[in-house]
């Protein structure tokens, strides 16, 4: 094999892997404020891809300003879905928002399938290529990159910085004290929740200007966040981007020692082992 | 006299915290011992080491002369240990009167269910709550929860009772019934280990007492020794309402 | 608890009957194979109640043991030309082996951390069965129809099958109800209120923990087997479908989790309720009702999660409380 042709599947990969990585951060703040497990991300990550999509093709309007569309839609989808199906049940047991994300889930991907079908789209974007010797490197793929390295950079001075962040953090570490201290606990969940989905849908924005997908697609790429986030360390929003990055290079480089069907079957053992051995991922998590 | 539960040199840390220190004593069969302390002491940390809910850092436990060091608490549970907890554990969703089984059931004796009812009842009606035996533990108040977290653990015919401040949170006359409660159990011949803050009741009922102080056994011997050990006034201080108390039992 | 099977169990078996004999006494296909989904559905919901009803453990990807099951059967009919009964007692076997091996593991994790196991348990298995050549890989196993020749042919099968089913479902909810009556029953309901205190009251809670999740697994697999036979082909999404793991913890929820009654009325409303939806020809506007059957579900499940997250059964238990004794 040749080095150049492994260098090139290792960058794809990691460029594809941060993209990942930005929805498992969503997931990860959303656990880590709340201790919800989204299973309505797929459905926001599609969501994001249509946004794109449709903007794109019918009104010919640039996937990265669409882009900021789906962000709002998804920022307000969350906000949403928090007060809808979150609220009144996040004290109850975890089943309960399990299954009230999922019912959410039904709804959306049940709307998306009724008004767009099942049939696979492909925005047909493209910005070019860039070659650097023997290795070409797809536009697409290194503008989603940074834009998600830009959006991370973002979020962090959001948390860091800002006093709402802050407040979410706060909320993260510890709930009930945050309450005492007089920070109002469910606007911070809802802007949590709205910014967990927010990053889906970015994510999903960013997926639809490279590869092709249909309304079903966010399930896929949902389990992808799970697999990150667990490895990263479930609440832990960086040790998602760590996450994406080691799922990206699993899924450039393994394909080519097996055949692509194996890379799931390793892909999810990985993820019950480390689920096994170290369930607070390899960063460290919150339980 | 026969010792029923030795514990030899027990340490306990949490990360940087250590919350037992070379903690040691016995216990001979049919004694109360009283286990007192400030907030934070390690009194139930102390229980949990001995019923195999933590297992120590350092030291070890015997329990009927059998070394039970790092023994899982179901099968100290099969040995003859029971235990309330301080914040009470009802099984909320099911019956008082199941609640009551689990105890007979799962516990020493090991009964099947029919057998189980007839002790769950009989226990009940000992602590006084056979009225509610077919109530949802949930819907019990806390002072009938505390009696049903004692009827649970009794009903398992234990060698060994520990007992986490079963008297907190409840009035006087309340507290008059459960100290009642705890004499007529020792009559059975079960031995008990009692955590009280409750200084009047606990300086009443117990042959021994034994007084935790940041994880440090600072003192021990009888009620009366207890009360005038200058240690013991000292790890209270700061405490003013048990030193009220201290020195009015004094 | 004197009488172990009194009206409540009278009442489970009443249900299933009525549900079960009408298209044997009429002796109609239709209505059987609508009733056979039902039953089908009754079995998966009763199986996992076990494990998530009476212990408290969300297996969100319970559909790995019918899955499996159902390749474990269908490999020994078309290789070997094993009979039915032997084929749907190989499933159970291999799934209840399965949740064995597993059980110990992975019911360490409490909460959402089990739920993801389990899913990420199910993914791997389908991803597996998908590369694994001997189960057909990617494209499954095909039976030929020379299969059911030992049955009096295709129709006839079917009817055996049938048949089958309703055992399987009687079964089912015979054993559900003795286990929860019994002391084991006793012993995983102490788990799900309080685990750490089922430990310190003297449960062997590894050893409770996994036998139920066993006991939850080995009626799947034997279901897989049936329903793949029936349907004469199986293959990887069709098998590990996630969507119907989900659909089972649906139609608990519906019922009320933990009871005997619940799961069997929630699959039987469930069920007919997708009927009804799939095939109505109502039409809103320009969009017909039965393309948002996946919405209409969602709501719904969303409403029972957000009002009634005791589900019917269990609804009706906590507001009268002498149906308790009726109603288990
Ligand atoms: N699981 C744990 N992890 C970390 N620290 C613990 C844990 N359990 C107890 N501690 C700490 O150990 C010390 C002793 O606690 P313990 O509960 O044994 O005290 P106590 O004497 O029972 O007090 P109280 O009278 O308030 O019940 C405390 O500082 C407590 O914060
Ligand atoms: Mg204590």
């Amino acid at each position: 094999m040749n080095f150049f042709t492994l260098l090139t599947a290792l960058i794809d990969g990691l460029l594809i892997g941060v993209v990942y990585g930005i929805a498992a951060m969503g997931l990860n703040l959303i656990w880590g404020v709340m201790r919800v497990i989204n299973l309505a991300h797929g459905a926001l990550i599609a969501m994001g891809m249509f946004t794109v999509y449709l903007l794109y093709s019918n009104f010919g309007l640039n996937p990265y300003l669409a882009l900021l569309l789906a962000a709002v839609l998804g920022l307000l989808m969350g906000m949403l879905i928090y007060f809808v199906a979150i609220k009144r049940v996040q004290n109850a047991p975890y089943l309960s928002t399990l299954l009230a994300t999922f019912a959410v889930n039904m709804i959306l991907i049940g709307l998306g399938t009724a008004a767009f079908t099942t049939t696979p789209r492909d925005s047909g974007f493209s910005i070019g290529s860039l070659s650097l010797g023997p290795i070409t490197l797809q536009g697409t793929r290194l503008v989603a990159a940074f834009v998600t390295l830009a959006v991370t950079g973002t979020l962090y001075f959001f948390l860091y910085r800002t006093i709402p962040g802050k407040h979410i953090r706060a909320v993260s570490n510890n709930r009930a004290a945050a309450e005492l201290m007089g920070i109002p606990s469910v606007r911070v969940m809802a802007l949590s929740f709205g910014i967990g989905a927010m990053l889906a849908a970015i994510a999903g924005a960013l997926i639809a200007t490279f590869f092709s997908f249909t309304v079903l697609s966010g399930d896929v790429y949902q389990q992808k966040s799970f697999i990150i986030g667990v490895l990263g360390g479930l609440g832990n929003p960086l040790g998602a981007l760590l996450g994406g990055l080691i799922l990206g290079v699993l899924e450039g480089l393994l394909p080519l020692a097996m055949p692509n069907t194996w890379v799931p079957v390793i892909e999810f053992g990985l993820f019950i082992f480390i689920l096994l051995v170290k369930p607070s991922g390899l960063l460290g998590g919150k339980k | 006299m026969t010792i029923l539960l030795s514990v030899q040199g027990v340490t306990k840390r949490f990360g940087g915290l250590q919350a037992l220190t070379r903690v040691t004593f016995d216990l001979p069969q049919g004694q109360i011992l009283g286990l007192i302390g400030p907030n934070g002491a390690g009194k139930t940390t102390l229980f949990n080491t001995i019923n195999g809910v933590y297992v120590p850092d350092e030291g070890r436990t015997m329990f009927r002369g059998k070394d039970v060091t790092g023994k899982k608490s179901y099968e100290l549970s099969r040995m003859g240990m029971a235990r309330t907890h301080q914040i009470v554990r009802p099984l909320n969703d099911l019956t008082v009167l199941e609640n009551v089984m689990a105890g007979a059931c799962f516990g020493r004796e090991n009964h099947p269910l029919d057998a189980a009812e007839k002790i769950a009842k009989e226990v009940l009606s000992f602590v006084g709550l056979n009225a509610r035996s077919s109530q949802l533990a949930g819907s019990l108040n806390v002072a009938q929860k505390k009696r049903l977290e004692m009827a649970r653990a009794l009903a398992a015919k234990p060698y060994l009772l520990l007992l986490d401040e079963v008297l907190a949170g409840l009035n006087p006359s309340e507290i008059d019934g459960m100290v009642q409660t705890v004499l007529n159990i020792r009559e059975q011949g079960i031995t008990i280990i009692m955590i009280e803050h409750v200084m009047k009741a606990v300086m009443n009922v117990s042959d021994r007492i034994i007084v935790l102080d940041y994880g440090h056994q600072i003192a021990e011997g009888s009620p009366e020794e207890v009360v005038n050990n200058p240690k013991v006034v000292e790890a209270y201080l700061g405490d003013t309402r048990m030193v009220k108390h201290l020195v009015r039992e004094a | 608890m004197k009488t172990r099977f009194d009206l409540g169990f009278w009442l489970v078996l009443v249900a299933i009957a009525v549900i079960a004999f009408p298209p044997i006494l009429g002796q109609n296909a239709a209505l059987r194979e609508k009733t056979f989904t039902i039953l089908l559905a009754i079995v998966m919901a009763s199986s996992l109640n076990i494990i998530m009803g009476y212990t408290g453990y969300v297996s969100f990807g319970h559909v790995v043991f019918y899955g499996l099951g159902g390749y474990m059967g269908m490999y020994l009919v078309d290789n070997f030309a094993a009979p039915l009964p032997l084929a749907v007692l190989a499933g159970g076997i291999i799934s209840g082996a399965l949740a064995f091996l597993l059980g110990k593991a992975i019911l360490r994790l409490r909460g959402a951390y089990f739920a993801l196991v389990t899913i990420g348990i199910n993914e791997a298995v389908r991803t597996f069965v998908s590369n694994f050549q001997p189960f057909g890989a990617a494209t499954g196993i095909e039976l030929q129809f020379a299969v059911y020749k030992p049955y009096g042919g295709p129709a006839q099968a079917l009817w055996f099958v049938y048949y089958s089913v309703v055992g399987l479902a009687i079964f089912g909810v015979v054993f559900s109800y003795w286990l929860k009556k019994s002391k084991f029953g006793l012993a995983l309901m102490t788990i799900r209120e309080d685990e750490d205190a089922a430990e310190v009251l003297g449960i062997f809670t590894p050893d409770a923990k996994t036998w139920a999740f066993v006991f939850s697994a080995i009626l799947p697999g034997m279901l897989g087997a049936l329903f793949f036979f029936k349907n004469g082909n199986v293959e990887p999404s069709d098998a590990f479908r996630l969507g119907f793991s989900i659909e089972s913890l649906v139609m608990i929820m519906l019922g009320g989790q933990g009871t005997v009654l619940g799961p069997i009325l929630g699959a039987l409303s469930y069920q007919q309720l997708r009927g009804a939806l799939l095939t109505s020809d109502i039409v809103i506007g320009a969009f017909p009702l039965k393309d948002f059957q996946l919405v209409i579900s969602g709501v719904l499940l969303l409403l029972i999660v957000l009002f009634i997250p005791s589900g019917f059964v269990g609804w009706l238990r906590q507001r009268i409380p002498q149906l308790r004794r009726v109603l288990e």
